[in-house]
């Protein structure tokens, strides 16, 4: 199973990353939330994965550790939250430039 | 124990709240209850400075969990000086937003700022290495708003890159804990200081691989190099009031490798040992190196402001690299310094790019009211490239005297970049007040944001004259960080567990 699972960390990761370095928005945003998924699966294996373990103490043994899956949620809300303030920034800066690429020309400076 | 150690959590967080729900849109309302509630946490911020000064480092147990099970707030010296710092800060942006009017070109501007104010507090306070992700997440969700705050095509877009690159390092930061918590099995700071040393040998590979991946993500707060790519973009593109804000942002990122490379990943460790400060060394030079060749090459007011920001990070993060406890004092001198020297430069940006036709370099259209803009600008430099007489000049000679044993690298590259930006900052001043070209402006009165700028030139005039105290305290605070068993008792960890 720990093989298993260490291959989904690194193909989501390898997934995010590819799409990460693109020129447009949304495959960039993408991205993001593979990788933000990897991550989320490693944080949950810090705890040690352990099969039909509850995760409270003394019922039944072995448990399961708690505090990984209480950090994961915790991560999981805020990645939910981040995705999408970055996509509504994504559609304000299409809406308004016409285009969705990442790069900055950095001549141009806002006008107040 | 006292609770007045989450106030400065608490109190932005439901003024932040209740001014969203109540005064939606009432500009006049927000605008009282901002100044009131900055007020308010300067003075929760001062006392809780005294009580730190007095008693030592106090922890404040969330919910009367006993560390390391429940989450701990800890109030020591530093924490209570930072917290200092980024309430003056606040008063300071509140107080020039209102007088520039930036704060009525968007929506909810107040709410934000009190948000960022809670994360940021949140930040220096936590004893936690989590909680610390969920407070960074807090201020970087705040300052999301911020940043774009106004609008316009160029803001959007900055807007995105900036938090692409932090939603990376977010997960960068995840990972970090991930594994401290797979070696250590808790992420309480001080309980990790004590259960590090006793770390089984097989394990300290994966503790470098997290002590690493934690140092980039406080690099890619404090703007180190190479990971300062998101900082000119951001902070030109952003509002100058909010730039100026964001002074202590990068600030966060230094505190927390202060916080980690003395508490958690001690030079005596043996898993970690002279990592820190291997890995800070060439990065801080290389991030002076880059900040100082910036100002040189700056095409915009704003962008110059940016790049001399990023040099004056690089100089706190080389103070920062030494990891001894002079070193360590003339690093925090440093970082107040560097604060309200990088706010002064971005609020006199903003000042004078609102009294000229636009913000760029060349071609220059004049300045309104160019005599006191000249004088502004002259006292921002004169801080910034840290000469005579206000307070970057002690800042940097506390430094190299620190760096003494290393004398020639640091030493070269501290003075040769203050050079650099001597050059800079002669250049743009010159550009700006000396060839003008066409009409001026017409002069703009804003007495309320003037006050507010030339706070934070008393501020340096302040750390100037009373730069002996200031030191002798901060000396007793770099040996308390050195010397983190007051920290780590303050927790009351379980014995023998």
């Amino acid at each position: 199973m720990e093989a298993l699972f260490a291959m989904a960390i690194g193909l989501l990761t390898a997934v995010g990353i590819y799409l990460m370095l693109r020129l447009r928005t949304y495959p960039v945003i993408l991205g993001l939330t593979f990788l933000s998924y990897g991550v989320n699966l490693f944080l949950f294996a810090s705890g040690r994965l352990a099969v039909n373990a509850a995760p409270i103490i003394g019922y039944p043994q072995p448990y399961a550790d708690p505090l990984p899956q209480a950090l994961v949620l915790t991560a999981i809300v805020i990645s939910f939250g981040m995705t999408a303030v970055i996509m509504i920034m994504a559609i304000g800066g299409y809406l308004e430039a016409g285009h969705d690429r990442v790069d900055l020309d950095d001549t141009l400076e806002p006008e107040a | 124990m006292s609770h007045w150690i989450i106030a400065p959590v608490v109190l932005p967080a439901l003024v932040a709240a209740f001014m969203i729900i109540l005064f939606r849109g009432r500009l006049m309302l927000q605008r009282l209850t901002s100044v009131a509630a900055v007020l308010a946490l300067n003075a929760v911020a001062l006392a809780l400075l005294m009580s730190a000064t007095t008693t030592g480092a106090q922890a404040y147990f969330l919910g009367d969990w006993p560390a390391p099970f429940g989450i701990v707030l800890v109030l020591d010296r530093l924490s209570a000086l930072m917290l200092a710092l980024g309430a003056g800060l606040g008063l300071v942006t509140v107080v020039y937003a209102i007088g520039s009017g930036w704060d009525a070109k968007g929506a909810h501007f107040h709410p934000l700022l009190q948000f960022l104010l809670m994360g940021i507090n949140g930040a220096f306070l936590t004893g936690d290495a989590f909680n610390l992700f969920v407070f960074f997440e807090v201020l970087l969700i705040a300052s999301y708003g911020l940043m774009v705050h106004g609008g316009g095509a160029n803001r959007l877009r900055a807007g995105l890159q900036y938090i692409a690159f932090n939603l990376v390092g977010s997960a960068l930061f995840l990972v970090a804990l991930g594994l401290l918590y797979a070696v250590t099995g808790t992420l309480n700071l001080a309980d990790l200081a004590v259960k590090l040393p006793d770390l089984p040998e097989g394990d300290a590979a994966l503790l470098r691989v997290a002590a690493v991946l934690l140092l980039l993500v406080f690099a890619i707060k404090g703007a180190l190099v190479p990971l300062q790519l998101w900082l000119p973009g951001t902070y030109a593109n952003a509002p100058g009031v909010v730039a100026a804000m964001f002074a202590v942002m990068t600030k966060v990122g230094a505190y927390a490798v202060i916080r980690f490379g003395t508490l958690v990943f001690p030079m005596d460790l043996a898993a970690t040992n002279l990592l820190y400060a291997s890995l800070l060394l060439p990065a801080g030079l290389a991030t002076l190196g880059i900040g100082a060749i910036g100002t040189l090459g700056a095409t915009t007011l704003p962008r110059l402001a940016a790049f001399a920001g990023i040099a004056s990070m690089g100089t706190v993060f080389v103070a920062i690299a030494h990891f001894t406890p002079a070193a360590t004092a003339s690093a925090l001198y440093y970082i107040v310094h560097s604060t309200l020297a990088t706010a002064l430069i971005f609020l006199v940006a903003d000042l004078i790019s609102r009294r000229r036709a636009h913000s760029g370099l060349q071609d220059c259209p004049p300045v309104a009211q160019p005599g006191l803009m000249g004088a502004l600008f002259l006292a921002a430099s004169i801080a910034l490239a840290g000469i005579p007489p206000l307070s970057g000049f002690v800042g940097k000679l506390l430094i190299l005297d620190a760096w003494r044993d290393h004398a020639f690298a640091v030493w070269s590259a501290i003075l040769v970049s203050s050079f650099l930006m001597i050059l800079g900052l002669a250049r743009a001043g010159s550009h700006l007040f000396w060839k003008p070209e066409g009409e001026a402006p017409k002069a703009k009165v804003e007495p309320v944001a003037l006050l507010a700028t030339l706070g934070l030139v008393a501020g340096l005039v302040a750390l100037t004259v009373f730069a002996g105290p200031v030191t002798d305290w901060l000396a007793e605070t770099a040996e308390a960080l050195h010397d983190p068993a007051g920290y780590i008792a303050a927790n009351r960890l379980p014995t023998g567990g």
